[in-house]
């Protein structure tokens, strides 16, 4: 996580004097560090268990794709209309529409008034670096704005990395998760956002809070929007795992409704990776809704700009599937099955992990592990003990303490349950 | 008081506005030769049929793993882009395991990856002001590309000559000696866009010569492989002389059009170091680099790729889709050529011919271009530049007729 003001980016290291004809150009380029998942593969030890991947797992510990999806996609595939052709360079019209959909309800008075701007790109990370280059690019305070990017504490680690590569070094955070409260706390939150510069952009969750499954209440967005407004900030919502809260789309975007009903100018990201079991498919929209619609033509043309220099254009598959099946309403009806018990799965496992570490007397207050929602889930063990757990207990978790609770099934629970029990009394 | 609010109305980009104002027209004989995809004789864009058969394959295929792909993007892929296409199977510089890839959205996404790495670690560390040219004309999104990946000088090197409708041999040498050392040279690697004039293999030679007495870094741009003359390996020429000269450089690989997957979004950076610890180093930075921009990159396209590389039959049976769409292009310019030296139509028009790729520069000039757009319908580029797979038996007489109207009657 990075600390105020910090460069996380290049080494500052010298070139080692001219390359000439012998020498590897690239000498000043250094390998990086490894990963929790390298140590995960390097362990040995047959009963191991990595609760630290992206992606939902089935009971079975694999990745899948939903049913209807593999349906969809053999009829796709089927389909004499599809041609082969560049797509728009905001993808496909129908899935824009639907994506937007879906995070502002079907009858939002900012789409009516079309203020509002929909880019399909080519999944989350994509969306979340298309957004950071608009906000550097049209900052109308100082053309060389920079920032500061407010950040939770904790946030998914790649975040920083997006908003520098966009040029924007000033990267801050503001207070979220607390340890002992095992929650987010929001008078710091308050506090931190209250000396925020005016024009700062505030980066926040908008549900399924990655790592920590923390997520805000109504009241506590009435309270921090109100802030927004009066300190001038611009918000950036990130809907990473649209659905996988509640199961539905748009109650999962309530935030971005309510924020847009108050008359904010903000950006989402959204991802359909999870909801769809499509992450190979990259699969990803950025909203931009706009206080008048007199901008919408400079600001579609400035963001055209930017996406034909990063990658031209998406690609289309998981967009037509993810298009399908939300313009279908019997389709509708299937995926949200599907959804659900992805949804009920999670919620089973929280339910059933609290009521372990209660029979084992595990110390501390568990509830937590079912308030928090999505597949994350913050456990509040420290860093000591989420090293204890990888080191001799052979149990993976972010350095947070944070893991996906999809990942623990009927074959590791046991282990699970008990290795935590042994790290909190430890 | 919106943060948005002055934001400047940025131009449209050409081709697209062109495509654009083609849909608008009615005119029953219209003609876009304008975007570069492959078109049919019947003007309908092309399935090539072994992709629509490894489709198949792949949404049949029960085994198939539904995570994130590594950042680097689907490894069989990777390795098959440069030894299947590329560099060739039998390539020393894969044997000796210096050579690399990052599978990119599309042939945009591994040009700016490469950018993004270039601008942070050569020639110094996050060395902006290293040169980079790009020829005179261009492809408009190179200049883009650098640009936004934070390079600050972007310059031409000569490359049409519009007197003799052929290269500038003697320019571009030129350029390159006079380059300051290190600079970065985009190389289309065959099929000049928007030219389609390439250099012989003589005239190779000795851009290589100056540009490795020089020291300056070879970043070609493949995105027609197979496509320019039909042949995989005769396209790959001069990547593969550069190699085996022994630089380091990238090419940037697009599958859109030889594989007609453009809506997948299928390119790859192929990286060639100087040694396998080098490769080491440079990938590790680029996963760092392709995280912070799309992080995983898409399956499909590369799954269809690759799967069609890595098997013989299906490899051949590609090879044989490609030399469908190479030939007839070559048809269209021999076609073509011929009804306008049938119509007296003053001027040369072997360059009609000699040019190779999707694109002819015809050398109309921008007041003939527009009488072409205007009345007679027929859409191209304000450089003269047009897609010869816009044409086919149906429009090719009164595409050569508007040439031959638009030269006699348009000075």
């Amino acid at each position: 996580m990075s600390r105020p003001g910090t460069s996380l980016d290049e080494k500052g290291v010298e070139p080692n004097g001219d390359p000439g004809v012998h020498l590897p150009l690239f000498t000043s380029a250094h390998p990086e560090t490894t990963t929790l998942l390298s140590a995960y593969d390097k362990d040995t030890h047959t009963g191991k268990v990595y609760l630290a991947g992206r992606e939902y797992y089935s009971e079975e510990g694999k990745t899948f794709e939903l049913r209807l999806v593999g349906k969809i996609k053999q009829q796709l595939s089927a389909d004499p209309t599809l041609r082969p052709e560049y797509p728009p360079s905001f993808g496909l019209t129908e899935f824009t529409r639907r994506a937007t959909e879906a995070a502002l309800g079907k009858s939002s008075r900012a789409v009516v008034e079309n203020r509002v701007l929909g880019i399909q790109t080519p999944g989350f990370t994509a969306a979340v670096r298309l957004g950071a280059e608009l906000l550097r690019h049209w900052h109308d305070v100082c053309p060389d704005w920079c920032g500061p990017v407010y950040l939770s504490s904790p946030c998914d680690d790649s975040l920083p990395g997006i908003f520098q590569a966009a040029g924007i070094q000033d990267i801050r955070e503001y207070y979220y998760w607390d340890d002992r409260q095992r929650d987010v706390c929001l008078e710091k939150l308050l506090e931190d956002l209250e000396r925020a510069p005016e024009r700062s952009v505030v980066v926040l969750s908008a549900s399924a809070h990655y790592p920590t499954g923390a997520d805000l209440s109504q009241h506590q967005w009435a309270v921090i929007t109100q802030l927004i407004m009066r300190r001038r900030l611009f918000p950036f919502l990130l809907l990473p795992a649209q659905a996988l809260c509640s199961g539905d789309l748009e109650r999962d975007a309530w935030p971005v409704q309510y924020c847009a009903s108050q008359g904010m100018e903000l950006l989402c990201a959204q991802s359909f990776s999870h909801c769809f079991g499509l992450y190979g498919a990259a699969v990803g929209h950025l909203l931009c809704v706009l206080k008048q619609n007199c901008l919408l033509s400079s600001v579609r043309s400035q963001a055209d700009e930017v996406v034909r220099s990063l990658w031209a254009e998406p690609s289309v598959g998981g967009a037509h599937v993810v298009a399908t099946v939300l313009s279908n309403p019997a389709h509708l009806v299937e995926w949200h099955g599907e959804v659900r018990r992805i949804v009920e799965r999670c919620m089973l496992i929280r339910n059933i992990l609290k009521e372990r570490l209660r029979l084992l007397g595990t110390p501390g207050c568990w509830d937590h592990l079912t308030q928090q929602g999505g597949l994350y889930c913050c456990t509040g063990l420290n860093g000591q003990q989420v090293e204890f757990l990888s080191q001799r207990r052979h149990v993976y978790l972010l350095p947070t303490g944070c893991l996906n609770v999809s990942a623990i099934n009927g074959r590791n629970l046991d282990c699970v349950a008990e290795s935590i029990h042994l790290a909190a009394i430890g | 008081m919106s943060i948005f609010s002055d934001v400047p109305q940025a131009p449209p980009v050409a081709v697209f506005q062109l495509t654009a104002d083609f849909r608008q027209d009615s005119h029953p004989q219209k003609v876009n030769l304008g975007v570069g995809a492959y078109r049919t004789d019947d003007c309908q864009p092309w399935v090539l049929p072994v992709v629509k058969k490894v489709e198949r394959l792949i949404v049949e295929d029960d085994s198939l793993n539904h995570e994130y792909l590594p950042i680097l993007g689907l490894p069989e892929f990777r390795s098959a882009s440069a030894s299947k296409v590329a560099l060739g199977d039998d390539n020393t510089a894969i044997k000796e395991n210096r050579v690399g890839g990052v599978q990119s959205l599309g042939g945009t996404g591994a040009l700016r990856i490469g950018a993004e790495f270039l601008r942070r670690w050569y020639n110094g560390v996050n060395n902006t002001a290293t040169p980079v040219y790009v020829s005179a004309p261009t492809w408009e999104n190179h200049n883009s590309v650098f640009t936004d990946a934070g390079f600050k000088d972007i310059r031409p090197y000569h490359y049409w000559d519009a007197a003799s409708r052929g290269l500038d041999i003697t320019g571009l040498l030129d350029d390159l000696e006079n380059a300051p050392e290190h600079s970065i040279f985009v190389l289309h690697a065959c099929a000049h866009n928007p030219t389609g004039i390439d250099p012989t293999q003589e005239q190779w030679k000795k851009i290589a010569e100056v540009m490795k007495r020089r020291n300056l870094f070879a970043f070609f741009d493949s995105a027609y492989q197979g496509f320019a003359s039909g042949s995989l390996e005769k396209d790959a020429w001069a990547i593969r002389f550069f190699v085996s000269e022994g630089f380091e450089l990238f090419v940037a690989q697009s599958f859109s059009k030889n594989f007609g997957l453009y809506n997948e979004r299928v390119g790859n950076l192929t990286v060639v170091a100087q040694d396998s610890d080098s490769l080491t180093r440079i990938l590790s930075q680029m996963e760092k680099i392709v995280r912070t921009t799309w992080s995983n990159p898409p399956s499909q396209g590369a799954r269809v790729v690759s799967k069609t590389l890595n098997s013989p039959e299906l490899f051949d049976e590609w090879k044989g889709n490609v030399k469908t769409m190479a030939d007839r292009v070559l048809l269209m310019r021999d076609q073509l050529k011929a009804k306008l030296q049938a119509l007296g139509t003053p001027g040369t028009w072997d360059h009609i011919t000699q040019q190779i790729g999707m694109f002819s520069f015809t050398g109309l000039n921008p007041k003939q271009v527009e009488y072409m757009i205007k009345e007679k319908h027929v859409y191209l580029m304000a450089s003269g530049r047009i897609n010869m797979c816009g044409l086919t038996s149906k429009n090719i007489d009164y595409v050569a007729q508007s040439i031959h109207d638009a030269v006699t009657k348009v000075q």
